[in-house]
């Protein structure tokens, strides 16, 4: 039988607030435990919520951007759950009417195809606090620096079919997260998970299969090797002519796996209701328009700008567009360095993007800044060094020797673009080698790569290469 | 609505209340007739109102995004029965 993959993810994205959702507590990550949970975060009796209003604008120009309805009114309920990292017994979210309505996001697949994913809904909460089971005499140890920030919870319609589709939405989302600089985006902290509710039906069928939800997923690469597995333990499952249970997974990375963690049917009573301590949230017209002007450009235009105005491929545009700091960057280098919008883009992707990966750095924390880069770059362009060159020079910069003119400078790179020298180096080298001289002119057209290696060899790489290339195939084809 | 003996127990359970086998026919009644009692409103026609989220009919108040708790850990983990290394210890739990 032929089977159909249906996926929904709902995703919490921190929201980058300096206090939680509810409380004065700071936010930031890394502190000792429980240095950051007050009264409120821990459910003293007495203390009342007060809702931060970043995580309100957060949230409508979370909405604008996929557009999306803004509730003028939605409410805060409690989920009742026990678990120690839940202190109150409950935690405030928002269940019927939340802040974000109806929502879409484009992805693009790898045919090229873009598919609209629908976005149900993204509604206001507070995380829960963590629980660390080391030892600690028989006991659990509570750090409840986490309870109470502010999580955004979009949740999209089950509009996904396959593993690399979760993956694709779930990329964009980070980006544009991260463009609207609402969430630090970082997955290893936690500041952006995934829970994906994953069935298969028979091809063709309208009705929806049992899911399983997996949850906690905090990379990409998870989110598609627990999808993959889960999609192919359900179709082993029906067509050995069991059923799929509706539970929650946990992926072990190790094993490459899911395994059953609890069955949600009772967990599932979360009995909601609104919570009294909280009145309903109202936002008006005019927080929306101030929340609409101050949008940036998001990732979709920006991609579509910069193949437009610096007439880049669509792989290029989009390569350099999947982070705000990335685009920023590009643009950066292209202003300074006045032109070359291409040459820049093969600098950014390559050489810059590679040095970063490779020391484990930021774009805020390289060495080599965008004037520099473009100082660079402008000697390319104005023959002082070939693009060779530039490389070493590059990686002088980068170990911090200094801007491109001074290496240059000190290590005696500028290229030779003399006529005349270089026609010497090459008699040189013609003359050394009169075996090959004749074996070339017999037709062995390969060994032309052997002569422009040997003179380039002879300069230290410093012969314009497009000269090499024109004096020697002339000096060659002389007898 | 009457609740039955099953009702009862899975309520208790959800609330974590420990509750004895032979008080449960009395909560099972007090139960249903706390919810005979509401029932009666069910008679009022409904159909074109708002649901309620709040009875009072104000909007919440935001507040600015600034912290303004300072660490209080030693002062509050005072209440607590068992701390270690800045934790809060709670008997064992496991997913």
């Amino acid at each position: 039988m032929q089977w159909e993959t249906v996926i929904g993810l709902e995703i919490h994205a921190q929201l980058a607030t300096r206090s939680k959702i509810f409380s004065g507590a700071s936010t930031a990550y890394g502190a000792e435990p429980n240095a950051q949970a007050c009264a409120i975060d821990l459910g003293l009796p007495g203390v009342l919520p007060v809702l931060n209003a970043e995580a309100v604008r957060m949230a409508v120009k979370f909405g604008l951007a996929i557009d999306a309805r803004i509730a003028p009114l939605s409410v805060f309920a409690r989920k009742n759950y026990f678990y120690p990292d839940l202190p109150k017994g409950y935690q405030i979210s928002q269940y019927e009417l939340p802040v974000v309505q109806q929502g879409t996001l484009d992805i693009e697949l790898e045919d090229g195809v873009c598919k609209t994913i629908g976005i149900t809904r993204a509604h206001l909460e507070e995380d829960a606090g963590k629980s660390l089971h080391e030892d600690f005499h028989g006991m659990s140890g509570i750090d409840l620096n986490r309870a109470g920030t502010p999580l955004l919870e979009i949740v999209s319609e089950p509009d996904l079919r396959s593993a690399k589709e979760a993956v694709a939405y779930m990329k964009k989302l980070h980006a544009l997260v991260r463009y609207l600089e609402i969430c630090d985006g970082n997955m290893q902290e936690g500041s952006f998970r995934c829970d994906a509710n994953v069935s298969v039906r028979p091809l063709g069928s309208e009705k929806l299969g049992t899911r399983a939800e997996i949850k906690n997923l905090n990379s990409f690469r998870f989110v598609e090797r627990a999808i993959n597995y889960e999609i192919e333990r359900q179709i082993a499952l029906l067509e050995s002519g069991g059923a799929v249970v509706q539970e929650t997974r946990l992926f072990d990375p190790d094993k490459g796996e899911t395994r059953s963690m609890r069955s949600k049917e009772e967990a599932n009573d979360y009995r909601y209701f609104p919570d009294p301590d909280l009145l309903q949230l109202e936002i008006d017209s005019g927080l929306i328009e101030q929340m609409r002007a101050d949008l940036p450009e998001l990732p979709d235009a920006k991609r579509q700008r910069f193949i437009k105005e610096y007439t880049l491929s669509a792989y290029d545009a989009g390569v350099l567009t999947a982070t705000r700091e990335l685009a920023d960057f590009y643009e950066a280098v292209v202003k300074a360095a006045q032109g070359e919008p291409k040459l820049v883009a093969n600098w950014v992707m390559g050489d810059f993007s590679a040095a970063l990966n490779r020391d484990n750095l930021d774009i805020a924390q390289s060495p080599v800044s965008a004037v520099a880069l473009a100082a660079l770059l402008n000697r390319i362009t104005d023959n002082t060094i070939s693009g060779k060159i530039a490389k070493e020079v590059f990686e002088a910069m980068w170990a911090g020797e200094g801007e491109a003119d001074a290496v240059i400078e000190r290590k005696g790179l500028v290229q030779i673009t003399d006529t005349s020298a270089i026609s010497k180096v090459i008699d040189e080298v013609i003359a050394a080698n009169p075996t090959q001289l004749a074996q070339y002119r017999s037709g062995k057209d390969k060994l032309f790569g052997f002569f422009v290696g040997q003179v380039m060899k002879q300069t230290q790489g410093k012969a314009n290469p497009a000269q090499v290339n024109d004096l020697l195939k002339a000096k060659l084809a002389e007898d | 609505m009457s609740l039955n003996k099953d009702d009862v127990v899975k309520i208790a359970h959800l609330a974590r209340l420990a509750i004895d086998e032979q008080s449960i026919p009395a909560y099972a009644q007090n139960l249903s007739d706390i919810l005979a009692f509401v029932e009666q409103m069910d008679r009022v026609e409904v159909g074109g109102t708002l649901p309620m989220a709040h009875p009072l009919d104000m909007a919440q108040r935001l507040r600015a995004d600034e912290v303004s708790e300072s660490d209080q850990r030693a002062l509050l983990q005072q209440g607590a029965p068992a701390v270690e290394a800045g934790l809060y210890l709670v008997p064992k739990v496991i997913d």
